[in-house]
């Protein structure tokens, strides 16, 4: 009886792990395929792109160096861009955050909100966080020129969306208990969310609003490539003049300051939501 | 007594009050640093002039070019011929006349609807307006002579020496110059989408389409009729139906293949990052600075590079995300794994199990609820940045978005890639998060 069982589960086994492998082996074939297909459709070859895979970043490390100490001085003439950038994203990012906690008040089902408004938020919030930015972006810069200001709309009405999912799960999990307390005093909607909610949701509201701030950096950066402004702009031009030591300044500065923001913002995050809650 | 106790209710007021007042002032100056940076950025931004300068009747134009197209008849009043084209276009003239235009180059009279009529006769025309009149022009030496109805010119006209311009409604425009009168009528849709204008399968209805497909008679002989009009949709010169579905392919290719790749080197990576896995700290270093590098850089930067490499197409893509989502998942993956209960191993390791088997059954059934909910979440992430790094020369739909973005002629092509563009995000979106609630345990919708 245990030995009928014993092979009946061996061979159960052995299916499943034909099976795992079959579909292991599909998957690599079918990666193989779509990177010869991927070849195929391409400009360049794989191959003859491999080899000179190194020509273009040597070749603005090598215009860097024949600048010497002229390269260090193109930093501060980059720097208004760059400047302009990191505003593009920090405006966004406080405009999409202010709409964010509307959006994710509204649509948290321990908040006593209407039942019905829930669902629609929810796929208002869903819409705007599917939709690509490129394209608002590339709408109003024919709208209103080329300026940062479509890129900041636009990279805030996709923040709205993306933060506003998350500050409503935060919501969700929050203690109703100072809520109800609340209530007992007398208090209002809003003044049940002025002191019971803001105070408790804060510190995560916090560390997504610093997470999304970096995000919102380098989608700023890549805008300003359609003319939206900032270090993309200044990128886009010195790639197509093909100024090489300009190119290496500008993919220096935006590395830096992609790093500095890094750990600034996640110093902040440990900061706010504590080491032990952070991952 | 009571004294007493009303000072000491009192007291507790003002410690309330002073607390809550402590309480508030931190948010209070942030706000009012969140405000003054505000009204920075309101200046660095120069928002007022910008204000001045926006224009809104673009956006309106825009939206309205989208949605309608306008099929001009002009007659030109040097050589005395005239012609009725879909956007004035060479290419798409009728040879037979539309139905609401009569006559010929000479006479002919132009009906616009509802009781708007233009009628042109050598170099005068006429056109009725319900409700104001007929506004008649004639063309006399060098001057326009226009007769107005009684009373106020209305603002939709402007009647000078030079030029007549009228539109009374939305869609219906009648202009004269010295050198030629044209009418615009136009029309709601999207003109020549199935076919174009010069085949012989424009304008027919879906039932007769399956008619010809079905009938033998050979409209190419060198096809059937099936095929024919499959070529001729997909061929399409000015919507270009076959091109757009190749670059909706290729973008959909770079997302997927850049994050198996990602997800495959990941994945061993973040073993030999994980202190748990790997007790060599100067290798976990190592490794660790790799994630960080490929991904700091960027995938902005990385797409720039590749496309100096490797040209333009769906590979430069696929690599670009490949590269920065190595060090996201990688990094994400090596959190989890230090993460793990060490428990399962070791009740895996005391069958006598070896380090494979012990990865194999102990540490990978742990943490592939994680690897499959992050991969399926990027690649839904990246089909959104495949269509930017796309747009920046990278290929796929975001370069031939640009591209009929650049041209600024066609706006219901822009309207169309638009249209496909986020279908596309939409079914990346859902289908991923049907795939994370199906295949993660426990999953509840979100």
């Amino acid at each position: 009886m245990v030995d009928v069982m014993r092979q009946d589960l061996l061979a159960l086994e052995g299916r499943r792990r034909l099976y795992t492998g079959l579909s292991v082996v599909l998957l690599i074939a079918v990666v193989a395929a779509g990177y010869r297909e991927a070849s195929a459709l391409n400009s360049g070859g794989f191959l003859q792109g491999l080899l000179k895979f190194f020509d273009y970043p040597s070749q603005i490390v090598m215009q860097a160096w024949d600048q010497g100490w002229e390269f260090w001085s193109l930093f501060p003439k980059f720097l208004p861009a760059l400047i302009e950038t990191i505003n593009i994203a920090a405006v966004a990012t406080i405009i999409g955050a202010v709409f964010a906690t509307v959006l994710s008040l509204a649509s948290s089902r321990n908040l006593e909100v209407p039942a019905a408004i829930i669902p629609v938020v929810r796929r208002i919030m869903d819409i705007m966080r599917a939709f690509p930015e490129l394209i608002i972006a590339l709408f109003l810069i024919f709208v209103l020129g080329a300026s940062p200001v479509p890129a900041a709309i636009a990279v805030a009405f996709h923040t709205s969306g993306a933060l506003g999912k998350l500050f409503s799960e935060v919501n969700e999990n929050i203690d109703v208990k100072p809520l109800e307390g609340l209530k007992a005093t007398g208090s209002n909607w809003l003044q049940r969310v002025r002191f019971g909610v803001i105070p408790q949701v804060l510190p995560n509201y916090s560390s997504y609003f610093l997470l999304r701030f970096e995000i919102n950096v380098r989608a700023s950066a890549i805008l300003g490539f359609v003319g939206a402004g900032g270090i993309g702009t200044e990128l886009s031009r010195a790639i197509g003049w093909g100024a090489g030591s300009e190119v290496a300044a500008l993919f220096l500065m935006l590395f830096l300051s992609i790093v500095a923001i890094d750990q600034l913002s996640s110093y902040l995050r440990r900061h706010f939501v504590g080491a032990e809650n952070f991952s | 007594m009571v004294a007493a106790t009303e000072q000491s209710t009192a007291l507790m007021a003002e410690t309330v009050r002073v607390s809550v007042r402590k309480a508030s002032t931190v948010p209070m100056l942030l706000l009012v640093g969140v405000a003054l940076y505000l009204i920075y950025a309101w200046n660095a931004f120069d928002i007022t002039a910008l204000l001045e300068r926006a224009q809104l009747s673009k956006g309106a134009l825009l939206i309205s070019d989208s949605v309608a197209y306008k099929t001009h008849v002009t007659k030109n009043l040097r050589r005395g011929d005239f012609e009725v084209a879909i956007e004035g276009e060479r290419h798409a003239t009728y040879k037979d006349l539309p139905d609401w235009v009569r006559g010929d180059a000479d006479k002919f009279s132009v009906d616009l609807g509802d009781g708007y009529v233009v009628r042109v006769e050598d170099k005068s025309l006429a056109f009725e307006v319900p409700g104001y009149g007929t506004i008649r022009s004639e063309l006399v030496g060098k001057k326009i002579v226009t007769e107005l109805p009684e009373g106020p010119v209305p603002d939709w006209l402007k009647a000078r020496d030079v030029k007549l311009d009228a539109r009374p409604t939305f869609s219906r425009r009648v202009q004269m110059s010295r050198a030629k009168i044209e009418i615009h009528k136009f029309d709601y849709g999207w003109e020549n989408f199935w076919f174009p204008f010069t085949s012989v399968l424009h304008g027919k209805s879906f039932g007769e389409l399956l008619e010809i497909a079905g009938s033998p008679e050979r409209l190419d002989a060198d096809m059937p009729n099936w095929r024919f009009i499959l070529s001729s949709f997909w061929g399409n010169p000015e919507w270009q139906h076959g091109i757009v579905a190749v670059a909706l392919f290729e973008t959909i290719l770079m997302a997927v293949l850049g994050t198996v790749t990602a997800a495959a080197c990941g994945l061993p990576l973040a073993f030999v990052a994980a202190s748990n896995f790997n007790p060599n700290g100067t290798l976990r270093f190592v490794v660790r600075r790799i994630f960080d590098f490929v991904r700091g850089i960027d995938m902005l930067i990385w797409s720039l590079i590749f496309i100096r490499a490797f040209g333009l197409g769906p590979l430069t893509g696929s690599l670009a995300i490949a590269f920065t989502d190595t060090g996201s998942l990688g990094k994400l993956f090596s959190e989890a794994l230090e993460n793990i209960d060490r428990k399962q191993v070791e009740g895996v390791e005391s069958t006598g199990a070896n380090r494979w088997q012990r990865y194999r059954f102990g540490v990978i059934p742990q943490i592939l609820p994680v690897f499959t909910s992050q991969f399926l979440y990027y690649v839904e992430s990246n089909t959104r940045s495949a269509t930017v790094i796309g747009a920046l020369g990278a290929g796929g739909i975001g370069l031939v978005l640009v591209e009929t973005m650049r041209t600024q002629r066609d706006w219901e092509n822009t309207f169309y890639i638009i249209g496909l563009i986020i279908v596309m995000v939409f079914i990346m979106d859902s289908s991923s998060s049907w795939l994370r609630r199906k295949l993660i345990a426990g999953g509840e919708k979100r």
